[in-house]
């Protein structure tokens, strides 16, 4: 167990490797009550949500969710987050557990600009369960009456689970296909026992926080604090896909529509390594002594069993095939620029 | 896993079996465990000396990366070969699991480490 942004958290149970290749085989089971839930309801609303998020929440139809920034005025990330739509005027933000705090602080000073919407921090009434894996489905759906098949991808519904009143996600931060539970916290044990308990069958396992980072690693999905932060922004971060540029307006909008006229100077890109070594986060990215960038997130993969990253370099080296060295503890090793993902489940 | 009474240990995990003036060096149970499903080993090249104390190669796992620290200095003689295919192999027999033998400049300076039952009472401090 190690403490995280306020809780302890385990990092792994029976290993990180065996947990990331249960979940990319079959299945494995998250508790990550940790993460933040703001809601936001009102009849400003979506104004709201739209002033403070960078995707364009007005083409959410209630019960579909989307990736989103939440922004500075500079275009640079406060957090990453999920914006759900519950309801017309109600919508729920789910953020990174260490920026919650930071981010209702943030969104209730915005929304008073934005107008007559209520921000609430209700993270305390929700753990969140995840299942993912391949057999993510086959394991959950004997506990539910809701027809999981129904729910596509980013898209969510309401029902029992082990009959707990829950909402069922489809989402999750694997690159698997699977759900995440919002469970009232007193019946969190209860629907993690019971996920244990029918997939026990299929081999499903617990999961702890090592393997959720290995496995969003390889589906190159983003981490804060690592790869995105208040000092990158979202061009920058190769997410320009959660940029609602047809929206009116949004925070950090003018500085990223100046960025995308200009051209960016860096951009995060994936590497594999060539040579023996480990690229961990904080390497610098060299070449003939140069300092050029740095690395966001390393690892050996248990799945693909490779040395992989991301790292901020100079766009003259950001296409798939440049030819990068990371230092690695004083030893220049050779790396390549990949294409992401790494890793893209097969329908 | 119990500690082999064969051996010596250090406060940084280290073992080191002696046998005259040869000695093999590993990390025990302990540290294996805490390092989790190790990935890398990163060893010294034959030939080169190493000094008690001072780092001597790498290790990794998947999340993180540790020094080796040498329990005792001398020369190294030679690498465990299977640790460049089979770095799992720290984990599964950590206590088997040699990395590198040294010819020792100094035998009786072992006299210092702490055996298997100190270093066991250190692991549960």
């Amino acid at each position: 167990m190690v403490p995280y942004a306020g809780w302890e958290m385990p990092v792994e149970y029976s290993g990180i490797s065996n947990e990331h290749l249960a979940v990319r085989t079959r299945a494995g089971v998250f508790d990550v009550s940790h993460m933040g839930e703001i809601e936001i309801a009102g009849k400003g609303a979506l104004e709201a949500v739209q002033r403070i998020s960078s995707n364009d929440a007005s083409t959410l139809k209630v019960g579909q969710a989307q990736y989103a920034g939440l922004l500075t005025h500079d275009g640079t990330f406060i957090d990453d987050l999920l914006v759900y739509r519950m309801g017309p005027s109600h919508f729920m933000l789910v953020v990174n557990a260490a920026n919650t705090a930071k981010d209702v602080a943030w969104i209730s000073e915005q929304v008073k600009v934005a107008g007559d919407a209520a921000v609430v921090d209700s993270s305390s009434r929700y753990a969140l369960i995840a299942i993912q894996g391949p057999a993510a489905r086959e394991v959950l759906q004997p506990l539910t009456g809701v027809e999981l098949s129904d729910i596509r991808y980013y898209w969510f519904s309401y029902g029992e689970v082990a009959s707990a009143r829950v909402t069922i996600s489809r989402t999750g931060y694997t690159g698997e296909d699977g759900y995440e539970i919002f469970v009232p916290p007193n019946m969190a044990d209860r629907v993690w026992q019971a996920l244990i308990e029918s997939g026990r069958h299929a081999d499903v396992i617990p999961c702890g926080l090592g393997a959720r980072d290995t496995l969003r690693l390889e589906a190159a999905m983003r981490l804060y604090g690592n790869d995105i932060d208040e000092s990158t922004t979202v061009l920058e971060a190769g997410l320009g896909w959660t940029i609602g540029w047809k929206k009116v307006d949004f925070i950090g909008r003018d500085r990223l529509l100046e960025q995308k006229e200009r051209g960016l100077a860096r951009t995060l890109v994936g590497f594999e390594m060539l040579e023996r070594g480990i690229a961990r986060q904080g390497y610098a990215v060299v070449s003939d002594g140069q300092h050029l960038g740095h690395v966001t997130s390393g690892t050996q993969t248990p799945f693909l069993k490779k040395a992989i990253g991301m790292a901020y370099v100079p766009m003259a080296l950001s296409a798939p095939g440049s030819s990068i060295d990371i230092d690695v503890r004083g030893r220049a090793t050779k790396a390549q620029v990949v294409p992401l993902p790494f890793y893209k489940r097969v329908e | 896993m119990p500690y082999p009474t064969d051996r010596k240990y250090t406060k940084d995990h280290e073992w080191i079996r002696l046998n005259g003036e040869i000695a093999e060096i590993g990390i025990t149970d302990f540290a294996q465990d805490q390092l989790g499903d190790v990935v890398f080993v990163e060893l010294p090249d034959v030939g080169r000396k190493i000094t008690a104390g001072e780092s001597f190669g790498s290790i990794e796992s998947v999340k993180a990366v540790s020094e080796l620290f040498a329990p005792m200095s001398g020369e190294v003689l030679e690498v465990n070969p299977a640790l460049k295919d089979h770095p799992e192999a720290v984990n599964a027999k950590p206590h088997e699991t040699w990395m590198v033998k040294v010819r020792l400049s100094d035998p009786q300076a072992a006299g210092s480490l702490l055996d298997s039952a100190q270093y066991e009472t250190l692991t549960h401090a």
